[in-house]
């Protein structure tokens, strides 16, 4: 019998290893307990994303309270367009003309890093590269021809890809500084990972409260099985 | 049944504890539940503080805005209307404002934060209805001693002008005044005092 | 007399309680050796409220209508207070329900539950697995995202592979040519609706379980041997009586699963994106499939026998019929096994190495389900579908042939 459960387990293990496939994804390794990281995230994203892209389900009241800000800094700093703190990030570009300058309509950014995961933002945002073929003159080697020109190019720089032929096929290698751009390279990557958090952050407002609530949850359910199991054992002494 | 060896002690120990420990996560488990019918985010938002913008308001005029849904008057009140207003106090229920239908810093002869503005949720405290605004005096069918004030048309109500209940109909309390603060001379936020209350 | 005992006195001149009570929990005597797998049966059952309350609350908040089922669901995470719980209660219970019953199920297999008497026991059962699955699938499409949208156009498509009617079956079950709003609205309506339906067969599944008494793991018949134990005279001697021996057991049970089920909740609510895949956070668009589209876990292996069965004559019909098949399987398993013993305890090589043949080639496709196909993919999936239609279809065959062991007259510990 207890052969049969390992022999389920150990043919369940495949199962548990979630393959990532295509290239290879940096690690973003964020901190979503790291307000100021948060605070600067959320900066940059109003500043370089909330033009095109809205996060039509996050409140500016909620960020405030999650990010430790007051709702004046909010208003301050992060509201530019919405008006009340209340509102969501919403944006005033109609969906159908975004469609026609982009190709598609920039989607709306709330669960992005949900549906792609943050070491794929996270290097997304920095795998731009130039490529004259396309519409913006930029390409991205983990989305390719992505309909986005790359907003962040003051700050990063231009850099153009180099890639190698292998079994026919281009496989990218690295990247290389064509001009430099207002931040060095640690900074930039620096900035992206901030905006990453945010976006995890955006993802599920919740998810640190969560985690925080999980570790008590589960210590009642243990005391919980304790004392459950000593009533059983006692009651089951009537049982031979 | 047989009892024999049996802690019985030991039992009703456990039994008690398990089922204790057991209810308070029940109690847990039950409050997100009772929780989730309070006003959601969304409907905060949408019951945020209003602004109001009082500059072209004439004496005796009334204007209405809405806050969490319901109407809320502004009422420019005349000279006379104020005078008036100690004048009606005996045929009132609560002329003093006793009952806490009002922030504190309204509990005062006219109710309000400055004597020319009134401000209130536009709610008969009978049964819901919108009572409707009457500041001419002495109409017919209110008779010769209305000075102006608000009739309830769904079982004729009345208020005066400091939206004091009259003795003798249905709404038995004043209508509520809503916290509020003057952002200026002319702007009016409905909804927030800053903790005044 | 305590006012309490009047009470009861007062109910049960009106109303059964004392022998309900008995006969279904303090004097119904429970075969006392079972073991960690005769816990599923009640968790089962705590599963199916947990999806029943948190599924109410949910619709309290959640609209079925195209353009804003989605955002919705995010109103549910973000705006309402706690609703993020609730929700991942739904969903997380989603997939214990079906651990859970596969569990269960399992038992019945390893300790021969289907065989007479309960041969109807299992029937219940599988029919409350059918269910299951359609509540489920119908559930999946209400959160609007891409793998909701297109995992419903593929199982609803499965019904177009029907000859001659099938064109319009599709059409008719969707209300639309494609998947709409409508096929949102009417999955809504079934979602909420099938639960319930659910918690009735449930009902007598267990009245069909206490007239022929429970199982246990060396598959001995407790109500055919000695009587007399502890608490009554007449009693199976190895019977012991459910309340409270098993409701305390039960009790450590519901514990154990919930500190998963918690943990699960509140640190991997998405269980690596097999719980809550990661494209269905993108809205529904008709326009754009996703690049690779997989059911939700619980279903692939049906999904890999689906797809290892090629089309023949230009219809994707018989790979529909292997899969309805290998559901189908599970009714005729009363019928199939024609071992003298129950239990796999007493059970020969024979059968016990095509047991662990069929939990592999389970797995096995439960995992090629997820994969996107390729040549080699394809073909271990059609040896893995021949060998899940061997373990039924031959086991007339090697379970006469086996050589068992004696089964002991009492229970063994």
């Amino acid at each position: 019998m207890k052969k049969l459960i390992v022999a389920f387990l150990l043919a369940a293990t495949p199962l548990l290893g979630l393959a990532s496939g295509g290239v290879h994804l940096d690690d973003a390794d964020i901190d979503l307990t790291d307000q100021a990281s948060l605070q600067r995230g959320a900066r940059l994203f109003v500043n370089y994303c909330l033009s095109c892209h809205s996060a039509k389900y996050q409140r500016f009241n909620r960020t405030a309270r999650d990010l430790g800000l007051t709702d004046q800094e909010v208003k301050e700093n992060l509201m530019f367009v919405a008006d009340k703190i209340g509102d969501t990030m919403t944006i005033a570009m109609p969906p159908a003309d975004a469609g026609e300058w982009f190709g598609t309509a920039p989607p709306d950014l709330s669960v992005i890093a949900r549906a792609r995961g943050s070491d794929w933002l996270y290097t997304y945002l920095r795998s731009f590269y130039l490529d004259d073929s396309r519409p913006f003159g930029v390409n991205n080697v983990v989305f390719k021809d992505v309909g986005m020109p790359n907003v962040l190019w003051k700050l990063q720089g231009l850099q153009k890809a180099v890639f190698t032929e292998h079994e026919g096929q281009q496989v990218f290698e690295k990247f290389e500084q064509v001009s430099p751009g207002s931040m060095s390279p640690e900074e930039f990557d620096g900035a992206m990972r901030d905006l990453t958090a945010f976006l995890t952050y955006v993802g599920e407002p919740i998810q640190v409260e969560r985690r925080a609530m999980g570790k008590w949850v589960l210590l009642f359910i243990a005391i919980f099985f304790v004392l459950a199991y000593l009533l059983k054992k006692e009651y089951w002494k009537d049982v031979h | 049944m047989s009892a024999e060896g049996v802690d019985l002690k030991k039992r009703r120990f456990l039994t008690a504890a398990t089922s204790v420990v057991g209810a308070v996560g029940a109690g847990y488990v039950i409050y997100p539940f009772l929780a989730s019918w309070a006003p959601s985010e969304k409907a905060k938002a949408a019951g945020a503080p209003v602004e109001a913008d009082i500059s072209a308001l004439e004496p005796g005029q009334l204007m209405r805005v809405k806050w969490r849904g319901k109407p809320v008057w502004i009422v420019n009140r005349t000279e006379k209307n104020i005078a008036d207003l100690p004048s009606l106090d005996p045929k009132l229920v609560d002329p003093t404002s006793e009952v806490p239908q009002q922030p504190e810093y309204c509990k005062n002869p006219t109710r309000s934060i400055k004597p020319r503005y009134l401000v209130a949720i536009g709610i008969c405290t009978h049964l819901g209805c919108s009572p409707t605004y009457r500041p001419d005096v002495a109409p017919a069918d209110l008779g010769p001693e209305w000075v102006g004030g608000f009739f309830c048309p769904c079982h004729g109500s009345r208020f005066d002008l400091a939206a004091r209940v009259f003795k003798g109909v249905p709404a038995p309390t004043n209508l509520v005044i809503p916290p509020h603060q003057y952002l200026s001379d002319n702007v009016l936020l409905i909804g927030e005092d800053g903790g005044a209350s | 007399m305590s006012a309490m005992k009047n009470m009861v006195a007062w109910i049960d001149d009106r109303f059964p309680l004392t022998k309900v009570w008995n006969e279904h929990l303090a004097q119904y005597y429970a075969p006392k050796n079972f073991n960690f797998w005769y816990f599923m049966g009640s968790l089962a059952m705590l599963v199916l409220v947990n999806q029943i309350l948190t599924g109410v609350w949910l619709a309290m908040m959640y609209k079925p209508d195209a353009t804003l089922a989605f955002g919705s669901v995010e109103y549910i995470m973000r705006d309402v207070d706690w609703g993020w719980l609730i929700r991942y209660m739904h969903s997380t219970g989603a997939s214990a329900f079906f651990i859970v019953i596969y569990l269960h199920m399992f038992r019945g297999l390893i300790y021969g539950s289907y065989r007479k008497p309960r041969e109807l026991l299992w029937l219940i059962g599988v029919v409350i697995y059918v269910v299951m699955m359609a509540t489920a699938f119908m559930g999946y499409l209400l959160p609007w995202g891409q793998m909701s949208y297109w995992g419903a156009q593929v199982i609803i498509n499965l019904f177009s592979a029907v000859p001659v009617v099938g064109e319009e079956l599709g059409v008719w079950i969707r209300g639309d040519y494609v998947i709409s709003d409508v096929t949102l609205n009417r999955f809504f309506a079934l979602h909420f609706l099938l639960p319930f339906l659910l918690a009735a067969i449930v009902f007598i599944h267990i009245v069909a379980l206490h007239k022929v008494g429970s199982n246990n793991p060396d598959g001995i018949e407790i109500k055919k041997g000695p009587k007399g134990n502890r608490w009554s005279d007449t009693a199976p001697a190895d019977g012991i009586p459910f309340h409270p021996y098993y409701s305390v057991k039960d009790i450590v049970g519901v514990a154990g699963f919930l500190f998963l089920f918690a943990a699960v909740i509140f640190y991997w609510p998405e269980m690596g994106g097999y719980f809550l895949e990661h494209p269905n956070f993108e809205p529904a668009n008709p326009l754009k499939t996703p690049e690779h589209i997989a059911p939700v876990w619980y279903f692939t292996p049906f999904y890999a026998i689906l797809r290892a069965v090629p089309s023949m004559a230009g219809s994707a019909f018989p790979g529909v019929i292997a899969m309805f098949a290998s559901i189908i399987m599970f009714f005729l398993l009363p019928w199939l096994d024609r071992s003298p013993v129950k239990s796999i305890r007493y059970k020969g090589p024979i059968f016990k190495a095509w047991i662990a043949i069929f939990v592999v080639v389970f797995l096995v496709l439960g995992w090629l389900g997820t994969q996107p196909a390729t040549p080699g993919k394809t073909l271990l999936a059609q040896i893995c579908t021949a060998l899940y239609f061997a373990f039924f279809l031959l086991m007339p065959i090697y379970s006469k042939m086996d050589k068992t062991k004696p089964v002991p007259e009492r229970v063994t510990k």
